[in-house]
């Protein structure tokens, strides 16, 4: 469906058009192990952006060419439904989706003790079911979380935001509409905070070297942020299992014969 | 990660708890699973609905766009069904191109929306011969724990009814997009309803342990007025006559329940 383009994104109170103030986040909502059949899945909701994340393995890895003889390969498929979006997508994975694919894993690799599971394969699906700008942070956001979820040992969860410009004011968390607008630059930053790691950077737009340095401490603040939700979002799911098993002491399985 | 014997020993346990009547989850055999049905969950797109299944999880979302009307039908509309066995859904399903399952699930859930009529397809028509609306259907199966069809019908019928067409008006060959949306008004709400038989016997809304188990599939799609619009069958096995009319009967009485699931009128 159409959204109605505002004439100013920002307005003289420094207020952007959705209400936002320039280093606001959009409201975020995280939930821990929604699929059932996944090792491991999460699900985030960030503005307009809903994306699904599972994974699969360690597993015995196909095509057995693949598989790493002195750690795990991790493969990862960000993927777009094709009503996700104003125009529909085609179900094939474009350009774009492969490249994302591709920093997207790059992203999570140095979070993982690959090493622990050779010649095994850990695969990570990233499905955005609506996009609004930003939906490769969301998504490392997302996937780090159904790693943890899968029981796979990380040396940090990566967290990932994005800063950037729209126009010519900087901005934390763009949305679509920001992301097109004149004079502008978005700049995903994926981190690990307890390690002080950048895992992923990349930029498109003008910024002067002031305002890059800015817009990366802003992006780095923004996922500092977010891994504060990840976290809670993570300790929800294990406080409601541990409520769950409290309740049911018995097995519901029906007695044979 | 089930090796092929555990498969096989649940499968014989499944046959043998249907020989007596029951089954592992202990549904009545013309029982379905609980079924949950959201609406409305994809702002982008003109339509949809998420459906739950028991663990099946089904999302489908509704875009129209302009395009060109097939030759062979140049005053009516178009419309596309598509199904994504989305790799995140089971641990058997792969990315890639669509395999002969997705192709076959999308097939029988167009067919059911197409042979009832349900899509006004001669109201969709900007310019005849040269300009249409195209509806495109959406299929995206999110967790795979049997029974895909059904789940699939249901969420496209629940997407369909929750669409909104966009008003617009033809000036001098040109389509002029105006403020505000309609309903897409529908001419039908057919129901697909899957029977699966085990062990000469049949049961609705098979899971996915009596899929593996079963010999053969059956599924009917029935529109308001209790007339069947589509039939599929599927598996190895073969069904009686008898199996057949007992199957449609069911169906029925099945389509009306879960009909009143969606539409609220």
């Amino acid at each position: 469906m159409s959204q109605k383009k505002p004439e100013k994104l920002i307005d003289e109170n420094d207020i952007r058009y959705d209400g936002r103030k320039l280093n606001e986040m959009r409201p975020i909502k995280i939930e821990v192990g929604v699929l059932g059949n996944a090792d491991g899945s999460a699900y985030i909701e960030q503005g307009k952006n809903r994306i699904l994340a599972a994974v699969y393995g360690p597993r015995e890895i196909h095509p057995k060419h693949q598989a790493l003889p002195d750690r795990a390969a991790l493969r990862c498929r960000y993927h777009m439904a094709p009503f996700s979006v104003q125009e529909r997508k085609s179900p094939a994975p474009s350009r774009r989706e492969l490249e994302i694919s591709k920093v997207m894993r790059e992203a999570l690799e140095p979070s993982v003790f690959t090493e622990y599971y050779p010649r095994t394969a850990i695969d990570l699906f990233v499905e955005v079911l609506q996009a609004d700008g930003g939906t490769r942070c969301a998504g490392i956001t997302v996937a780090s979380l159904a790693l943890a979820d899968a029981g796979i040992p990380m040396r940090d969860l990566v967290s990932a935001c994005a800063a950037g410009k729209a126009e010519g004011r900087l901005v934390l968390d763009l949305n679509d509409l920001e992301d097109k607008s004149s004079d502008g630059a978005d700049m995903p930053v994926a981190y690990m905070p307890n390690l002080n790691a950048i895992t992923l950077l990349q930029m498109d737009g003008m910024l002067t070297n002031e305002e890059f340095e800015q817009v990366l401490n802003m992006g780095v603040e923004g996922c500092k942020q977010i891994s504060q939700l990840q976290r809670d979002a993570l300790r929800a799911k294990y406080v409601a299992a541990k409520e769950a098993a409290g309740e049911k002491e018995e097995e519901p399985e029906e007695a044979d014969e | 990660m089930s090796s092929v014997m555990a498969a096989k020993v649940k499968a014989k346990r499944v046959a043998q708890l249907i020989a007596r009547g029951k089954r592992l989850d202990g549904r009545g055999l013309n029982d379905y699973r609980e079924i949950q049905i959201e609406s409305g969950l994809i702002e982008r797109a003109e339509g949809s609905a998420r459906v739950r299944l028991g663990k099946t999880e089904v999302l489908v979302g509704v875009k129209i766009e302009m395009g060109e009307p097939f030759t062979d039908t140049p005053n009516e509309g178009v419309l596309t069904v598509n199904a994504e066995l989305v790799p995140l859904a089971s641990p058997t399903f792969e990315a890639g191109p669509p395999d002969e399952n997705s192709i076959e699930l999308a097939r029988v859930v167009d067919r059911g929306i197409r042979e009832s009529k349900t899509i006004p397809t001669d109201d969709l028509v900007i310019e005849p011969g040269k300009k249409v609306f195209v509806v495109f259907v959406d299929v995206y199966v999110l967790n795979h724990d049997g029974n895909l069809i059904d789940a699939s019908a249901l969420a496209a019928l629940a997407a369909l009814l929750n669409t909104k067409m966009f008003n617009y008006e033809v000036k001098e060959g040109e389509v002029k997009i105006k403020p505000g949306y309609k309903p897409l008004p529908l001419r039908d709400y057919p129901i697909a309803v899957t029977f699966a038989k085990i062990n000469d016997q049949l049961i609705v809304d098979p899971w996915l342990e009596e899929e593996q188990a079963m010999d053969a599939r059956l599924t009917m799609a029935i529109e308001k007025d209790g007339k069947i619009c589509a039939m599929q069958k599927g598996g190895y096995g073969t069904f009686t006559t008898q199996q057949i009319i007992e199957a449609s009967k069911i169906a029925q009485q099945k389509a009306t329940e879960l009909r009143a699931l969606v539409v609220k009128e």
